[in-house]
């Protein structure tokens, strides 16, 4: 009952940050379309190693949509063409028989490519590390019940907490802004009793650090949220800008 | 049901042949376990063991291998605690590990709904269902520390699920029968993760911690009998490099890949293990691997691994297969839809044979019986598969509710399958998941090496023959956040006067060497298949033969196959590219050729553990109704292996197991 299609691939290579980069055809026959995308690239590669040749290289791992380790522009959208879910969720089902797809990395100023589709994201780490906690040292903490915290706030921050630092924001955005990814964070935290007690200090750090890491400026236009594969809200983003004016009052 | 399935003719105890496949030894393995009764004595180790004053702290460096749940919680702590950390992980950041994918929940002995809850009876279903295999004392710590996890987690930031009234809501898991599972949607395991990667973020930035990214442990280094370092592969540009500590910690998971299909990430890899191993320390029970049941099931060949869907289903979800065969062949052959299967044709066999747990018995048992049905010829789909159905749920409580419990899980299943399990029953079936095996560790979790320590999955310790749902998480945490960061120091205090090792030792040239050269042995094969082609062939042997059903026969058949896929990997692995660069292929050559010692090893623990007990259900040893059947008088005991060199048989060791404060008895779910 398993039906395939054939497709043509347009796949970056580039294999070095420094090195330049060309789009290099594969023709795919026989692609089933059970299979998830990745799992297409994973023939496609046992293909190229077959014919002694090195595969593409593309970062992935738990392929059920959480890691946040997967990428890929695919036919000039992040994550695919399919909303609301990663990469490694697109099914071949979502393509037609004869399709050129064309893939590529996250293009952006902060994510440098390391080789083909795989990128640099360590920019995310050195902004949560900047101020993307509660200060608190293990076993000193009360009762887990001792604060009653209102559901729809718990929920709020879960939203915001829900996302999975995949970089979607950032390639999607026309500045190359991060500012979806850094609000999701603040705002979890600014929604929480436990993070209120940080918040300024914790939106300057991070603010400033992501200024100065080469992220772009927000100019609201919106594109990163609308491909965000975990429908985190611009909302977000009004909250972080309150909660950055809050404390540029209390200076 | 069949009988028990003892024939004549064939071998059904092993006990006189394994000497053919191991070394049975005398030598006594110390555990640690502190004197007094079990609810006393961390109490009492933590009052009488000794301490290292924060002066010191700054002169110790703690190398953790690791960034999941156990790892991270761990290198923050320690890190807090004023420790000099080195943190590494494979991925391209700490928060990518996969603990991140575990979606149900955590277990704590809370008691907030009230329904007769504790931390022995915590401590009493974990020894329970992991079928009296566990360590009484460590099982009762993690019972103690579970409250603590949740206080901490909550003190983090931990988005945690909350009632109207503000206070934090609980669900069932399997195996229990009150409500103590926390959660955060189907999203647990990530909003632990990142609260944890939060607390190691801060240390980052005070630089109590130093983090290694996108950097892959190829050796440990051993100086005078201690562990003293390791030796690890630079994934981006190939570079060997060398890193000294006074301890090292491994949090790198578990081996549940070596079906290659799996719940797993896939980079998820056991090859820290079987670095450990060869350097003498103990692997243990390691054919007690997990196999869910509630995942979807396999599409196709070209799959690369499998997907789970949260044992939190099966809450609401009801477990069933067509009543006649006549049912499920037409269904099988597309002429039939589950729904329009009468209430009366449908078979709600865990409800029918677990009345007292139904729906939510242990997953073993969930497995085993979804296996027996399809067996017998009643499967679903490809004729491996069951039903798990919400029609019954989603008329009592309406669908908005139950898209508020488990909207995201039903969203990903119907990506993948392109069913709406809103409308027809999910189709599930059994797969590999987690492993209760793992490196051994005394009750400090230290390894038989000195100074070399293993928590989360990747130790044996608290689970037994099976891991109850919502208990990975639990012990990750506990080991990393409240165990370890105490039992660690009663180790580092005798290290205070030991300089920093220097990475210049002949120990460490000694083992560079040995990585380089055997990284150099993998590139020149130069044969004709890839590394994935030969791990998926390893991968059916093991889930063929070494499964969810092993016999003596099938064990013995599966230790002659894995000997001929090492000949083919020895022989005809390619590797394109270059090693001194990032080489993908390579990495997946590395993690395989350790995946092949450890699913020959598995295969011999299983062939040597002649009885039926948690998740290893050897089929010669049931009740006459198809349960497992243990042989305490002979197998109540932790297995633990010891390397022996690449050709020697591995050598068994056995840690009697005692039980004090729970009377042993069969595993009933049934009234």
């Amino acid at each position: 009952m398993e039906n395939s299609i054939n497709i043509k691939l347009k796949i970056w290579r580039q294999h070095g940050p420094k090195e330049p980069g060309q789009f290099v055809e594969y023709p795919m026959n026989d692609v089933p379309t059970d299979i998830s995308f990745l799992e297409m690239l994973d023939m496609l590669n046992e293909q190229l190693v077959e014919r002694g040749e090195e595969p593409v290289v593309f970062d992935n791992d738990c392929r059920e949509g959480i890691c946040g380790m997967c990428s890929l522009y695919i036919n000039g959208n992040p994550h695919g063409p399919v909303g609301s879910i990663t990469t490694c969720q697109l099914h071949m089902r979502k393509f037609n028989d004869g399709d050129t797809i064309t893939v590529e990395p996250w293009r952006s100023a902060a994510f440098p490519v390391i080789r083909d589709l795989m990128v640099d994201r360590s920019a995310f780490d050195k902004i949560q590390q900047a101020g993307g906690y509660v200060s608190f040292n293990t076993g000193g903490a009360q009762d887990a019940n001792a604060i009653p915290i209102p559901k729809e706030a718990a929920d709020e921050a879960m939203d915001s907490a829900t996302c999975i630092g995949c970089g979607a924001c950032v390639a999607a955005c026309k500045n190359g802004s991060a500012m979806l990814f850094v609000s999701a964070k603040v705002s979890q935290f600014a929604l929480l009793p436990q993070g209120k007690v940080e918040a300024a200090r914790r939106v300057r750090a991070m603010v400033s650090k992501m200024d100065e890491l080469g992220f772009g400026n927000c100019t609201n236009t919106g594109a990163c949220a609308a491909q965000c594969p975990k429908n985190i809200s611009l909302s977000n983003i009004a909250r972080m800008n309150r909660e950055y004016l809050k404390m540029k009052f209390k200076d | 049901m069949e009988d028990n399935k003892k024939q004549t003719g064939k071998i059904v105890d092993t006990t006189s042949i394994m000497g053919n496949y191991a070394i049975y030894s005398d030598e006594k393995v110390n555990s640690k376990i502190p004197e007094g009764p079990v609810a006393e004595k961390w109490t009492n180790f933590k009052a009488h063991q000794k301490l290292v004053n924060p002066a010191n702290k700054r002169h110790l460096d703690i190398i953790v291998v690791g960034t999941g749940l156990a790892g991270a919680s761990a290198a923050a702590t320690l890190g807090e605690m004023g420790f000099n950390v080195l943190n590494f992980c494979i991925q391209d950041s700490p928060r990518r590990a996969h603990s991140i994918a575990a979606q149900g929940g955590i277990n704590a002995a809370k008691n907030y709904q009230n329904d007769g809850d504790s931390v022995y009876r915590l401590f009493y279903d974990t020894v329970k269902g992991g079928d009296f295999r566990s360590r009484e004392a460590n099982v009762y710590r993690l019972a103690e520390v579970s409250n603590n996890i949740i206080d901490q987690c909550v003190a983090q930031g931990v988005p945690f699920a909350r009632e109207y009234g503000g206070l934090l809501a609980n669900r069932s898991f399997g195996g229990a029968q009150v409500s103590r599972t926390f959660y955060a949607k189907g999203q647990t395991g990530q909003q632990l993760l990142l609260g944890a990667y939060s607390s190691l973020n801060r240390q980052i930035k005070k630089g109590s911690v130093k983090s290694f990214v996108r950097r892959e442990m190829l050796d440990l280094v051993v100086v005078d009998g201690r562990a003293r370092g390791i030796i690890v592969r630079n994934l981006i540009t190939g570079e060997i490099e060398r890193y000294a500590a006074h301890a090292v910690v491994v949090a790198t998971g578990g081996y549940g890949r070596v079906f290659f299909l799996s719940t797993n990430a896939m980079g998820c890899n056991g090859s820290v293990a079987v670095q450990c191993f060869k350097h003498g320390a103990y692997l243990a029970n390691l054919c007690f691997t997990q196999i869910h049941p509630t995942c979807i099931p396999k599409h196709g060949e070209n799959q690369s691994k499998l997907t789970l869907m949260s044992e939190s289903l099966r809450n609401d979800g009801r477990i069933w297969v067509p009543k006649k065969k006549e049912d499920a062949e037409a269904i099988r052959a597309g002429k039939l839809k589950p729904t329009q299967i009468a209430e009366e044709d449908r078979d709600y066999y865990l409800e029918r044979r677990y009345p007292a747990f139904g729906n939510l018995c242990p997953r073993d048992i969930a497995s085993r019986a979804a296996k027996e049905r399809c067996d017998a010829g009643y499967g679903v789909g490809t004729g491996n598969a069951v039903y798990l159905d919400f029609s019954e749920a989603i008329n009592r409580l309406g669908r908005d509710v139950i898209e508020a419990r488990y909207g995201n899980l039903f969203q990903m299943y119907e990506m993948i399958t392109d069913d709406n399990p809103y409308e027809t029953p999910m189709m599930i079936f059994p797969a590999s998941h987690y492993t209760m095996g793992g490196i051994w560790v005394d009750y400090e979790l230290q390894t038989s090496i000195p100074g070399l320590f293993a928590i989360g999955e990747a130790n044996f310790s608290d689970h037994g023959g099976n891991r109850l749902g919502a208990s990975a998480l639990m012990q990750g945490l506990a080991d990393g956040y409240f165990v370890l960061p105490y039992t660690m120091q009663n180790y580092l205090s005798d290290q205070i006067k030991v300089k920093h090792p220097d990475t210049n030792a002949p120990e460490f040239e000694e083992a560079e060497k040995k990585v380089r050269a055997r990284i150099e042995r993998l590139m020149n094969i130069k044969g004709k298949r890839s590394a994935d082609s030969i791990h998926k062939q390893l991968g059916l042997i093991m889930w063929n033969l070494v499964g969810m059903g092993r016999t003596a026969e099938s064990l013995m058949e599966a230790i002659k196959q894995i000997d001929e896929v090492k000949k083919e990997f020895d022989t005809n692995l390619f590797i394109p590219g270059s090693a001194d660069t990032l080489n993908t292929e390579l990495e997946k050559a590395l993690r395989l050729e350790d995946f092949i010692t450890i699913g020959k090893l598995m295969a011999i623990d299983a062939l040597h553990r002649n009885e039926s007990c948690g998740a290893h259900f050897r089929e010669e040893y049931q009740t006459p109704d198809g349960e497992a059947q243990r042989r305490d008088d002979e197998y109540m005991y932790v297995a633990c292996w010891k390397y022996n060199g690449e050709d020697g048989k591995p050598v068994l060791l056995k840690e009697p197991l005692k039980y004090e404060a729970i009377k042993v008895q069969t595993r009933n779910y049934k009234s």
